[in-house]
């Protein structure tokens, strides 16, 4: 049974991606990221020395600072905030350089639905242009649920407003490395189909939600193709910024 | 991680509290092995929860909830507002959830707690996402008035699992809530009915006698920590500090997934640690069920 999306899109079809890099002179690192006509600006600046109260010295801290389209900052965006904060935490390699702060300013440039996984995307990338050590990408993705039980993917906002539920996921993307393959496996799964981070609206049965991972961990999987390829020339022609 | 084989010889010299304090992780894994917590329960095992409906006299509808040690009293004020263009006939909820520096040691005076704008989105989403309070019940004229239920949620310890008692005792207020009852005078506002001069004044009564609110399906949520293979189930402040990743999953009586909520946290979860989890929380729903019917049939036969 098919779902008709209104703009002609098949169930599990992404919006057209874009990211940039490097475009802003004086950050450390900055990306732009564009799904449809949702598109974030995220700038990384640091690490600076010092942490702030509460936090634990011994590791490095990110700090996040949201700035919506328009407007004052509100309760939504200061979960988008906490939820940005604790998945990029959870993906740098903290014990690094500890006692220091990084931030990541998130300017949000259009807001066509799936926000908080586009913003997750843009402070990914903004993250490796500017050299901060990662165990890892994290790719996000956001999965709605109509009425009919379809999983559609990446809904622009009238479908999300339309859905019963959506859930916002990230994922780590798979990696390539020097490491033995078995090193890679938890238990049967493989290491990319863990959730870093899921926020979902909306009632749903939990099998719904299986599915939604099942169908997340797919486009995820395209979704960090596109951002690996995105990154890699830039590396190699930029070597002021390696390190 | 990888933990100085020192602490595994000194485990064996030093004192309990010191140990605990130097090596924290540790000391859990020492635990966590033998399958029980510091505090002597299973780690599927939740803390004990108390639900006293009523706590606040001056409010509409209050309750006191315990979970362990973390406290949170919840009340409800109702006031009378004109029902915006869009939906004539629907009253409102506002949530508002406060974490004063009295509840942590960690929250300061006159800088807010960062988490509890958090804990707030969270509540108002969950509520308004498991459909528990029709809006429509709380409309009193279409298009003229309706009511608003301030709902406000003070955090008086936050010992862990902040977010589950938080929902619980939001949940306990509204099943407590008593709508007042109320009529519109000559000029078209609404007052509160007295109980004596009810009939004999030639007014129109809105709402003619005190009710309570219809309770759709009521959203139960458990807070469960990953750590490597384990899952403890609702954490305490010391244990959510030690091992990071936390997992919130809400669901409602007819079993339906209102929320899977996972804030980052170095652990990742994989589908069998998703359905563990669930399992857990569909235990954890029917246990605070039946405390929130006893809690309510207790005040009923007062």
């Amino acid at each position: 049974m098919e779902v008709d999306r209104p703009d002609g899109r098949s169930p599990s079809q992404l919006r057209p991606l874009s990211c940039s890099r490097g475009i802003l002179n004086r950050a450390h690192g900055s990306a732009s990221w564009t799904q449809g006509e949702t598109k974030v600006l995220a700038a990384v600046y640091g690490p600076k020395a010092g942490t702030r109260k509460n936090e634990n010295p011994e590791k490095a801290c990110i700090e996040v600072i949201w700035k919506p389209k328009t407007g004052q900052i509100g309760k939504l965006e200061r979960e988008s905030e906490m939820v940005l904060k604790k998945s990029l935490e959870s993906i740098c390699i903290r014990s690094m350089y500890p006692n220091t702060t990084t931030s990541v300013i998130i300017q949000v440039v259009h807001d066509d639905g799936a926000l908080l996984p586009c913003a997750i995307n843009a402070a990914c990338a903004a993250l490796v242009d500017a050299g901060i050590p990662l165990k890892h990408l994290a790719v996000a993705i956001c999965c709605s649920v109509a009425d009919s039980g379809d999983v559609l993917l990446d809904p622009n906002k009238l479908e999300e407003e339309k859905m019963k539920a959506f859930a916002y996921l990230v994922f780590p993307n798979a990696c390539v490395s020097v490491l033995p393959g078995g090193s890679l496996q938890v238990g049967k799964e493989p290491m990319e189909h863990g959730i870093i981070t899921s926020v979902t609206h909306g009632a749903m049965s939990v099998d719904d939600y299986l599915h939604c991972l099942e169908r997340g961990r797919a486009a995820s999987a395209k979704m960090s193709e596109f951002l690996r390829r995105s990154l890699q020339p830039q590396l190699s022609a930029d070597p002021s910024k390696a390190g | 991680m990888v933990l100085p084989n020192a602490s595994e010889d000194l485990s064996t010299e030093m004192e309990v509290d010191a140990f605990r304090r130097l090596f924290p992780l540790r000391y859990y894994e020492c635990h966590l092995v033998e399958s029980i917590r510091p505090d002597g329960r299973a780690l599927a095992r939740a803390r004990d929860t108390t639900i006293a409906l009523g706590a606040v006299a001056s409010a509409s509808g209050s309750a006191l909830v315990k979970i362990g040690s973390t406290t949170m009293l919840a009340a409800i004020k109702m006031e009378v507002m004109t029902p915006t263009m869009e939906s004539p006939d629907e009253g409102c909820i506002a949530i508002d959830f406060h974490m004063p520096p009295i509840c942590s040691p960690i929250v300061r005076p006159g800088r807010p707690a960062e988490v509890a704008p958090v804990v707030s989105k969270q509540l108002s989403d969950t509520i308004s996402s498991s459909g528990m309070v029709d809006l429509k019940e709380l409309s009193l004229v279409s298009g003229k008035a309706a009511w608003m239920a301030f709902l406000d949620i003070y955090c008086l310890d936050a010992d862990g699992a902040v977010f589950d008692a938080a929902l619980l005792s939001a949940t306990a207020a509204l099943s407590h809530l008593q709508i007042p009852a109320v009529s519109m005078n000559d000029d078209g506002k609404i007052v509160l009915m007295s109980e004596e001069d009810g009939e004999r004044l030639a007014q129109e009564p809105v709402n003619k006698e005190k009710r309570k609110l219809a309770l759709r399906s009521i959203p139960f949520s458990l807070t469960c920590i990953l750590y490597k293979n384990y899952i403890l189930a609702d954490p305490t402040a010391e244990e959510e500090s030690i091992m990071e990743t936390q997992v919130t999953i809400v669901l409602d009586s007819s079993s339906q997934l209102i929320s899977f909520y996972k804030p980052g946290g170095s652990v990742l979860a994989y589908t069998p640690a998703i359905q563990d989890c669930v399992a857990l929380t569909r235990q954890r729903v029917k246990e605070l069920q039946s405390i929130l019917d006893e809690a309510n049939s207790a005040m009923e036969v007062e």
